[in-house]
Order: C-alpha cells, then sequence, then structure tokens
C-alpha cells in the first residue's frame, strides 16, 4: 500500500505506536439511553426522564410531523422546486429531544439540518424552504423564534453562539437553572474538525459561557466517515476543554431531552458549558446532490433503521401507555394536512426581485450601490412587457 | 485643547464611546492589562472591568465569530485585530458572517462591529505585521472600510464607526500612532465617516491618498513648492464607500491626480479611483489618473522596506510624470 504514495517514504507507514488508543466503534462506548430501540424504559444513575406518557405522545406527533415534512421536501426537490435540501431523516429524536428541554428564552444557533429544532422554536417549516429553494436566505425573524439563521459555513455558528451567550452572560440573564437564560448550539460530526468549533470550546471554557454544544454525530460529512475526523469518541473532546462531555443515544428522544435539559440547567445556573454528542445515524444522503450508496454500505443503513427513532416511541406508547391507532392515525392524518400547506406554500413562494436585494447590503446605504440598484431598475425595466 | 497622539486619540475615542454606550464592549488579544501592543486601549481595562474590555484568547476567528454573537444579542462590539497580517484567520468570519448578516437576514440582523488594524509598514517589523490589506476588505460587500490619518480624525472617527449600525473595519496606521495634533474634544467632528477631506487645497494635481501616506503627501506637496507646483491633498479617509464627490470635484480642479498607497498596485484603491475618475471626469482630465504604490509583490523584509514604501521621491516621481502629459 505504502508504495502507491508517491513522494512519500515506505517507512512512513511502517507500524508506529498509536499515540491514542485505535478508534472505538460506536456499540463499544457507553452512552445514555432511557428508551430501548424495542420500546423499553431504562433507568440510568445520573439522567432520567421525568414527563409523562402525554408529554412522549407530543414528542412522537414532533418527530412525525417533521419526518413528513422532510419527505415532503425532499419530494419538492425531486419535482424541481427546491436546488438542493438537506434531510434529517434519522435525527428526528435528536433533535425534538433536544429542541423541546429549552426555554422561552433559550437561544439556538442551527446549521443548516435543524428543521425539526426549529419546529420546536415555532418557525413555520415553509420559511426553512427559502433557502433551499433560492428565494432568500432566510426569511424568518431569529428573534421572533429565538432560532438564528441557518449557517452552511461549517461550525461558523458555534462561535456565535458563544458570543451570544458571553453576551446573556453580561446582561445577568443566568444564575438560575429555570429562569436564567442559555444558548444551544449544533453542529455535526464534521464540524468538530473545523477550528472555529474548537476556538468556541475554547472561548466558551475560559469565559464559562452558558452554552451547550450540541453535536449530531450522524456519522458521516457527506462521504467521509466519522473515523475522518476523530481518533476518540467525540464527546471525549470536552475534557481536554474544561468541561464536561456526555454522549447520549442520540435516536431516544426521551435520553436527548434529559441529557440537554440537564445541560441546559448547567449552562442557566451558570456552571458553563457542556458538550453534548448525540450519537445517531444520518439515514438518508448528505443532500438531495448525493449518493451515499458510492461510499457506504447498505447493511449500515439496515443496522439503523432497526433503531428508528419513532419506531421506538411507537412501540412503547402502544405496548407499555397502550395508546390506541386513533392516536396514530390522527397524527399521520395532521402530517399529512402539514405537508399539503407545505406544498401549497412552496410552489406560491413569491419569486423574489434583485432590486429590492440591493436594499439589504448596507442599513446606511451608500451613493454608489444606491446608484447600481437604480440603473439594474431601470435596465431591468426597459424588458417590461416582453415576452421572455 | 490638548496635544495628542494619533493612538491616544482612538483610546480617548473609545473611552468616550464607552462612556456613552453601555453596550459597547472592546475585545482583542493583550487588550486588557497591557493596553494592547500598540497601548491603544490603555487603562480601559482598568475602567470598564474586564467584561467590557476583554482579553480574548489567541484566536482571531473566534475574536470576531464571538463578536458576532454578541452584537446578536445588542452589544456593539469593537474588535482589535493585533497586527494587518493576521487578521486572516478570522477572514471567513469577517466575510461570511460579519459582512452578510443584514443582507441574509434581508435587514433583520444587523452587525455594528468594529474591526481595528494597525495597517502598513515602515517599523521595521518582521513578517505579516506590515501589510495593507484594505482591497481585500473593500472587496466585500456589507463591510464598510475607513482609514484615519490624523489624531483629530481618529479620535472622531473611532467613535463614528462605533455608533455606525453597519460593520466597519477600521485601519489605524500605526507608523502613526505617535504623531501628534491638537484636538479639542467639543468642538464636533468636522466630517461625517464617510467622508473624504481636502487636506490641502491646491490647483495643479491632486494627491489622493489615506492613513499613513497623508503625511507623506502634505510633505511631498510642500516639497513641490520648490517646483512651483500647487498640489492639492485629498485624505480619502474612507475606501468603501469612496466619497466619489469629493475626488471628482478635486479632479475637476485640479485636472490631475495621483492615487498614493501603500497597498500593492494591481486591483488596489487607486485602481478603483482612477476607473471612477475616468468614467466621470473624463473630458477634465489632461492626463490619466496614475498609481504609486507598494509592487505586486509580498511586503519584503524590512530592510527594504523603505524602497518598497512609496516616500517623498516616489510620490514626486508620480507628480512629475502626471504633469507631463
Ligand atoms: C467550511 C465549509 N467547508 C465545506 C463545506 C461543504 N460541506 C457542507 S456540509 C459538509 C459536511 C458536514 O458534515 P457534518 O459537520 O458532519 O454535518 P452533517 O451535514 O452531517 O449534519 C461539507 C463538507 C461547508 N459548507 N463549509
Amino acid at each position: 500500500m505504502s508504495e502507491s504514495v508517491p513522494g512519500i517514504a515506505p517507512e512512513v507507514f511502517a507500524p508506529v505506536e498509536a499515540p491514542v488508543s485505535p478508534p472505538q466503534t460506536s456499540e463499544e462506548v457507553e452512552f445514555v439511553q432511557l428508551l430501548t430501540p424495542e420500546g423499553e424504559r431504562r433507568e440510568h444513575p445520573e439522567y432520567s426522564f421525568d414527563l409523562d406518557d402525554e408529554a412522549i405522545k407530543g414528542f412522537y406527533r414532533d418527530m412525525t410531523l417533521v419526518r413528513r415534512i422532510d419527505t415532503e421536501a425532499t419530494a419538492l426537490q425531486r419535482q424541481g422546486e427546491l436546488g438542493i435540501w438537506a434531510s434529517l431523516l434519522g435525527q428526528e429524536a435528536a433533535q425534538i429531544g433536544s429542541g423541546r428541554a429549552l426555554n422561552s428564552k433559550d437561544m439556538v444557533f442551527p446549521t443548516y439540518r435543524e428543521h425539526g429544532v426549529a419546529w420546536c422554536q415555532g418557525v413555520d417549516p415553509l420559511k426553512l424552504l427559502g433557502l433551499f429553494r433560492g428565494v432568500d436566505q432566510g426569511s424568518w425573524d431569529p428573534r421572533d423564534n429565538n432560532f438564528h439563521l441557518y449557517t452552511i459555513v461549517i461550525g461558523a455558528q458555534t462561535l456565535h453562539a458563544t458570543g451570544y451567550a458571553m453576551g446573556q452572560q453580561r446582561d445577568h440573564a443566568i444564575g438560575d437553572a429555570e429562569q436564567g437564560e442559555a444558548t444551544i448550539a449544533y453542529f455535526g460530526d464534521g464540524a468538530s474538525s473545523q477550528g472555529d468549533v474548537n476556538e468556541a470550546f475554547i472561548y466558551a471554557s475560559v469565559f464559562n459561557a452558558p452554552i451547550v454544544f450540541f453535536c449530531q454525530n450522524n456519522q458521516w460529512a457527506i462521504s467521509e466517515p466519522i473515523d475522518r475526523q476523530t481518533r476518540i469518541p467525540l464527546f471525549q473532546r470536552a475534557a481536554g476543554f474544561g468541561f464536561p462531555g456526555v454522549r447520549v443515544d442520540g435516536n431516544d428522544v426521551l435520553a436527548t431531552y434529559a441529557v440537554t435539559q440537564q445541560a441546559m440547567k448547567r449552562a442557566r445556573e451558570g456552571s458553563g458549558p457542556t458538550l453534548v454528542e448525540a450519537y445517531t445515524y444520518r439515514m438518508g444522503a448528505h443532500t438531495t446532490s448525493d449518493d451515499p450508496t458510492k461510499y457506504r454500505l447498505s447493511e449500515d443503513l439496515e443496522h439503523w433503521k432497526l433503531k428508528d427513532p419513532i419506531e421506538r416511541v411507537r412501540a412503547y406508547l402502544t405496548r407499555t401507555a397502550e395508546v390506541g391507532t386513533d392516536f396514530f392515525d390522527e397524527v399521520d392524518a395532521e402530517a399529512d394536512t402539514i405537508a399539503a400547506r407545505l406544498r401549497e406554500g412552496c410552489l406560491s413562494l413569491p419569486d423574489p426581485s434583485l432590486t429590492d436585494f440591493f436594499d439589504h447590503v448596507y442599513v446606511e446605504q451608500t451613493a454608489q450601490l444606491a446608484e447600481q440598484q437604480e440603473q439594474f431598475a431601470a435596465y431591468a425595466a426597459s424588458f417590461e412587457g416582453e415576452a421572455h | 485643547m490638548t496635544k495628542i497622539s494619533l493612538g491616544k486619540g482612538i483610546n480617548a475615542g473609545l473611552r468616550a464611546a464607552m462612556e456613552n454606550d453601555p453596550k459597547v464592549v472592546v475585545m482583542g488579544e493583550d487588550i486588557g492589562k497591557l493596553g494592547g501592543v500598540f497601548r491603544v486601549t490603555e487603562g480601559l481595562q482598568k475602567d470598564f472591568g474586564e467584561d467590557r474590555v476583554i482579553d480574548t484568547p489567541l484566536a482571531e476567528s473566534g475574536i470576531i465569530g464571538t463578536a458576532v454573537g454578541l452584537a446578536l444579542r445588542g452589544y456593539r462590539p469593537v474588535c482589535e485585530i493585533q497586527f494587518d497580517g493576521f487578521v486572516f484567520p478570522a477572514y471567513d468570519q469577517i466575510i461570511n458572517q460579519v459582512a452578510k448578516m443584514h443582507y441574509r437576514s434581508m435587514g433583520k440582523l444587523r452587525m455594528p462591529v468594529v474591526i481595528r488594524i494597525p495597517f502598513g509598514g515602515g517599523i521595521g517589523a518582521v513578517e505579516h505585521h506590515s501589510e495593507s490589506p484594505e482591497t481585500l476588505f473593500a472587496h466585500v460587500a456589507g463591510l464598510k472600510v475607513v482609514a484615519c490619518g490624523d489624531p483629530v480624525d481618529a479620535y472622531w472617527m473611532i467613535q463614528q464607526a462605533i455608533a455606525s449600525d453597519d460593520p466597519v473595519v477600521f485601519f489605524e496606521p500605526k507608523r502613526r500612532y505617535h504623531e501628534k495634533a491638537e484636538l479639542d474634544e467639543s468642538v464636533p467632528p468636522a466630517l461625517p465617516l464617510h467622508k473624504a477631506k481636502v487636506v490641502r487645497e491646491g490647483t495643479d494635481a491632486t494627491l489622493f491618498c489615506y492613513g499613513p501616506m497623508v503625511k507623506t503627501c502634505l510633505q511631498a506637496a510642500e516639497a513641490s513648492l520648490e517646483d512651483g507646483r500647487n498640489l492639492e491633498v485629498v485624505d480619502l479617509r474612507t475606501i468603501s464607500p469612496l466619497d466619489l464627490p469629493t475626488i471628482f470635484d478635486s479632479v475637476k480642479k485640479t485636472r490631475r491626480a495621483v492615487v498614493v498607497h501603500e497597498a500593492p498596485y494591481s486591483l488596489g484603491p487607486g485602481s478603483e479611483i482612477a476607473a471612477r475618475v475616468t468614467e466621470e471626469c473624463f473630458y477634465h482630465l489632461e492626463a490619466p489618473v496614475l498609481r504609486v504604490a507598494g509592487f505586486d509583490t509580498p511586503y519584503p523584509p524590512s530592510r527594504m522596506e523603505e524602497e518598497y514604501l512609496p516616500d517623498l521621491d516616489r510620490v514626486l516621481d508620480g507628480v512629475d510624470r502626471v504633469m507631463e502629459f
């Protein structure tokens, strides 16, 4: 193998003492789990889920609806209505569990895949489509729902979140686990390699900022597997930065809720950052532009289907909470209604006008740009009435 | 009236801004106890505390990235980048995040962030300590880019930059930090942030300059008198947006122009000014707009910087050339 790498001396490939333990496979590492894939409740010494079955039904509903929103968006992309879509398929529990653990004053900084968290924060799903359809770059007002714009540059938002949390700290908005405020930053396993994420860890740590870093380790960064990003389980990195890290079963909505809630409480009361690694799996493609059959095994997908985050809740509700089929049918019907509304809304999203976008470059428009805007408007107007 | 250096002018301006608005926070490396490597923030931490004068970890992307978050929270961060050549680890945050947030949010979010960068050469420093990267920022939509050239401007412009709801990259001519001038804080600023200033009236040609080159150009104008030339000197002060009306007015008056900057020659601010003047003042011109600038090389080792940097002679040579037409 070494000969095939030009310019690299074969001895580089000679066995060396590994500086760290070899990459650990998923199953070897303990994580917090409160609901098994079979739908059975589990106890954990440090984390407990203390809501009732009604709440669990709520989680089931949330997860089902966002999965439906997601499949509808994927379909819209396939029909040419969206340029691209980043699916959350498989990550519903990580997002709903963590999203539902937030208080109304907490602030969220997402990547581009957090449709489930957006749902929890009350962002109209239709607004998520704008970026992917190409009519805007995020049309919701982040202040209305405490849900920042999607961020495409990998990891950049973790610093924004940290700065925001430093602001909460300076506003004396912390100090109470319930009444205080905190920030949560979402990012992927690939992002964990970015400088910004590591800088965010350092800033958060040295300033003791009220923040939770929520890494959805879906094990893939486009085609690169997790072992291209790290030699150790990601949650263990936190220790090196001086704050706690915890790995949670990212397909277990009860556990992601319990773990996030505790981490957010810690942040709100002023005890500083936590890294939560939600261990999950990206069941679909990275985005609709991507072909996962080129780089991963279909057996893996089959294996993870058995751990589906929604199925296990359904199993629990059916068997243990004795919830009847009526409930599931109602949720399905609601999902269909939402999907239909999403589709209709998407098709009627108005095409933006470039002329208007000149207005948003600066708060105080420059003379040069105003002139370009005017010239462009006049030029565009000269085509009016012409057939295209 | 007090005589104040350019560095102290910025310090006083920061202090005034912090007193006026509790949301102003200053952040950067070594800016607390040390007062910054150029002492521009001296004494601020003592008076405003560690929460408002934040000694950050040594991570530039972190400085700007967390400033984005602070700004989203309602703060007005003023970030110090220690030296021009060290801004690049933060470049992504500046151009992709700070510059675009207002646009991406369709005007809903603002980034009242100031990024202070001591820039330019002439201090005998090692590599990465003498760069003039202003064009790289001026080319980015969403940023405003200014450079102060004298202590009074320094005092007012930093306050105006902090008051701006748009992000401002604020270039400070590090080799002029110790230049002094009289400052009367009770006299309001003569100009808004994005106005150029005719610092010397003249009739025969205009020297356009900013930052460290303002002094050089004023000296050149004095020296030119010996050759019977009366030069106008315009301190641009703002590089993005350019104050085109003032530029055009001056060219229409003198009919000849030389743009002087330390930044590399090609595609620098001089290129833009030359193009604009050609578009707008073509029939007024007696000569093409010329540029006296740094070369299209990396900034050289400091033993050669005197040759690299536009100095009195190079500026005068440019004037000779523009007068020959
Ligand atoms: C700085 C940067 N580099 C590259 C890309 C292109 N890109 C988009 S998503 C992605 C993979 C991200 O993986 P991960 O962080 O694990 O998140 P996931 O998409 O799996 O949720 C890459 C490389 C980018 N958006 N930003």
